[in-house]
């Protein structure tokens, strides 16, 4: 079962929820960190003997000896990443989206494929829990490439909890699509309701089932909760506002490990997460 | 004219709810809001859209199911996965591509044996122009699904330039999006000045170490203030220091309040009610002017210059 | 030999863009025959990435052996390069004052970019 944890603000408690989520669930869970611009999982779980892989993307290289220069591959590239100026082709490794069409498309035979690392996977032991994150090179363009190959680690069996980049650009997509189930987090404020709207229609685009889970009950209004009763959406968890959860999360503690009576708390989260999957 | 742009690194620790307070305090500014993915300051600042433009950027595949030979070929060549089979509530297409999938690189349109495959100009989001009780403000709205590029953060940039040149406004204030990627780097460069809010947290300290690489890379001076500082002084501290470290300028801290949601539910900036928070923005307001004034930039109350024929 | 300007309007006495790859037009301008009409630059402007690049392609279908600019950023430059035109950055005033500076001297091709990537 893959659960996916998400939000359209930033800063509502995303990582908060899913590293509870990762650490209350029996058995040995997999939490797949795909926020790869700024991974934070770690930050909380601090994983033990980590292990990194590079990951990369198929870009172009041309034999000059076979190219002719025709300029085909150029005026094919949508991306700007290949170009030729009736010269050999000039290459801008760093725009290309690896689509490979380039190097079906030279009448010679020209071009092979080499891998360009855009970034890091790396594995790591936090007790329970095993940690899988992605980490983008700083500067890179596109991330959904990355997020495709730490969804690869998702568990066949048991839970993955895939804690996914807030927002809802195609980054986003990437980490939620082919979930199981999506726990939209949110916060009761005027900016925590818009961008909550913005993420259900995201979601909603991808048929997955949600629920929506409001933090720091106390701060604002009811409208959040008004919202997911009118559109019939569950509504599966409040967690009040609390100065001493927020001091303990400036500390790098888990929310676990600051209020342990929490731990039952999650525990009926994913229980009802369960539930409603099944009902779905 | 000159640009000040609020980032953060990380998400969620406060810029717009700064950058509308000083939208407020400086009054006359134009502003951009360049967080196309989820932009929220028009929650603040209550805007009358004056104009409204799509935004196209790449293109999609869709397949013409009427010409489709339902060979395959377009799901073999696609490395990203969008072609899809069999879908009944598709219509008649026995295959089709999934939009929030597609790339756009094309490679299935040119090698479908019969030309099945349409390339259309993708409709990627939406901006506008509108006005404020504080100016004028540009703002946009991104699809969802689509990527962000920085292109069309560049398109809101470019047309609050023209109108502030327009309506002789000598600053630009931008709200801008969070992470490091394209769309940031696609608002700080040119500005005059980047603010960076971030919070006393581990993950506020990480991101703003990153952030502040950019900025260096791209020659803005920095300036860095600490939001929610009270709740974790030690941090906040330890920020401050490394913020120096890295040649970035202490501008100010905000306190922990919980009237700045009270601000926001009003539909009101914090500095348009009484609270502390607002204290310490305006303070922080006073220690930018000054920052930026050794940029030749002048944050002042710019209402006087405006409508100066 | 034809100069390619960066303008932000279509004739000579339009003020230079200052950028290459998101130029709003390009001026093309004949030494030999003194003509010169403008381009608009939609590709360069409309492309999500590798604007510089996109411009280049433009510039070089042109026939443009050199390009009169305000900057010029690194794929741009490079681009410029493979296809063999000169690059003069620097330039501002009018489309007309900046051809004048670079027959009379004033301005000279730039043997690298002189900016960073960027966006707008």
């Amino acid at each position: 079962m893959r659960i996916a944890v998400a939000s359209g603000k930033g800063g509502t408690g995303k990582t908060t929820v899913a590293v509870a989520l990762a650490q209350v669930i029996a058995g040995r869970t997999r939490l797949l960190d795909c926020d790869v611009e700024a991974p934070n999982c770690h930050l909380f779980l601090r994983p033990n003997g980590v292990e990194t892989e590079t990951v990369g993307i198929p870009v172009p290289q041309v034999d000059a000896a076979k190219c002719t220069a025709c300029g085909d591959c150029g005026q094919f590239c949508e991306f700007n990443a290949i170009v030729s100026f009736k010269t050999e082709p000039l290459l801008f490794p760093e725009l290309c989206h690896g689509c490979g069409g380039c190097m079906k498309v030279c009448p010679e035979g020209a071009i092979r494929e080499v891998d360009r690392p855009i970034g890091v996977i790396e594995h790591g032991d936090c007790g329970g829990v095993e940690l899988v994150q992605g980490r983008l090179n700083v500067g890179e363009a596109l991330a959904p490439p990355l997020v495709r190959a730490v969804k690869a680690y998702a568990c066949a069996n048991g839970v993955t909890i895939v804690d996914s980049p807030a927002g809802t650009s195609c980054t986003m997509i990437e980490a939620v699509r082919e979930c199981d189930y999506v726990v939209m987090v949110t916060e009761p404020t005027p900016f925590g309701l818009r961008d909550l709207k913005l993420a259900v229609g995201a979601v909603r685009v991808l048929r997955i089932p949600f629920g929506v889970v409001v933090n720091r009950v106390g701060i604002g209004d009811g409208r959040v909760n008004e919202y997911c009763h009118s559109q019939n959406i569950p509504l599966l968890l409040e967690i009040a506002d609390d100065r001493h959860i927020a001091e303990a999360y400036s500390r790098g503690e888990t929310i676990i490990g600051a209020v342990p009576a929490m731990r039952s708390t999650f525990a009926q989260l994913f229980h009802r997460v369960e539930s409603e999957c099944h009902h779905a | 004219m000159h640009e000040l742009v609020v980032i953060s690194g990380k998400g969620g620790t406060g810029k717009t709810s700064i950058v509308a307070s000083l939208a407020v305090l400086v009054d006359g500014a134009v502003l951009a809001d360049c967080d196309v993915e989820a932009a929220d300051l028009d929650l603040i600042l209550t805007p009358t859209v004056q104009r409204r433009e799509r935004f196209y950027s790449g293109h999609l595949a869709v397949i013409r199911g009427d010409s489709c030979l339902a060979c395959g070929d377009c799901m073999e060549y696609c490395r990203f996965a969008a072609v899809h089979t069999n879908g009944a509530d598709h219509g008649a297409a026995p295959y089709w591509i999934d939009p929030l999938a597609c790339e756009g690189c094309g490679t299935c349109v040119r090698f479908c044996p019969v030309e099945a495959i349409d390339f259309a100009d993708r409709y990627s989001g939406e901006w506008f122009v509108s006005d404020t009780r504080h100016g004028p403000l540009v703002h946009a709205r991104l699809r969802t699904g689509e990527g962000n590029s920085g292109k069309l953060v560049a398109t809101v940039r470019n047309e609050a330039k023209r109108i502030a040149a327009e309506q002789h406004r000598q600053v630009i204030i931008i709200d801008g999006p969070p992470g490091i990627g394209c769309p940031v780097i696609a608002s700080l460069t040119g500005t005059s000045l980047a603010l960076v809010v971030t919070e006393p947290t581990p993950s506020g300290q990480h991101d703003l170490e990153r952030i502040l690489d950019l900025t260096r890379h791209f020659d803005i001076p920095a300036a860095v203030c600490v939001n929610k500082w009270d709740l974790n002084p030690f941090m906040t501290e330890q920020i401050e220091r490394r913020a120096s470290e890295q040649s970035a300028t202490v501008a100010g801290r905000v306190r922990y309040d919980s009237e700045v949601t009270s601000a926001q539910m009003q539909g009101r900036a914090m500095v348009e009610i009484e609270c502390t928070a607002a204290d310490d923005i305006r303070v922080l307001w006073r220690n930018l002017a000054r920052i930026a004034s050794t940029q030749g930039v002048r944050l002042e109350r710019t209402s006087d210059a405006v409508g100066i024929a | 030999m034809k100069i390619a300007v960066t303008a932000q309007g279509v004739t000579p006495d339009s003020p230079v863009d200052p950028r290459f790859g998101r130029a709003a037009t390009f001026v093309l301008f004949d030494t030999e025959t003194s003509e010169s009409h403008a381009v608009h630059n939609d590709q360069g402007v409309n492309a999500s990435g590798g604007a510089g690049i996109q411009a280049a392609e433009t510039v070089s279908r042109l026939g443009a052996e050199l390009v009169i600019t305000g900057h010029c950023g690194p794929k741009a430059f490079r681009a410029l390069e493979a296809a063999g035109i000169k690059v003069v950055v620097g330039a501002a005033g009018t489309v007309t004052e900046a051809i004048s500076r670079f027959t009379g001297g004033a301005l000279q091709p730039a043997s690298a970019a002189d900016t960073d990537e960027h966006w707008s």
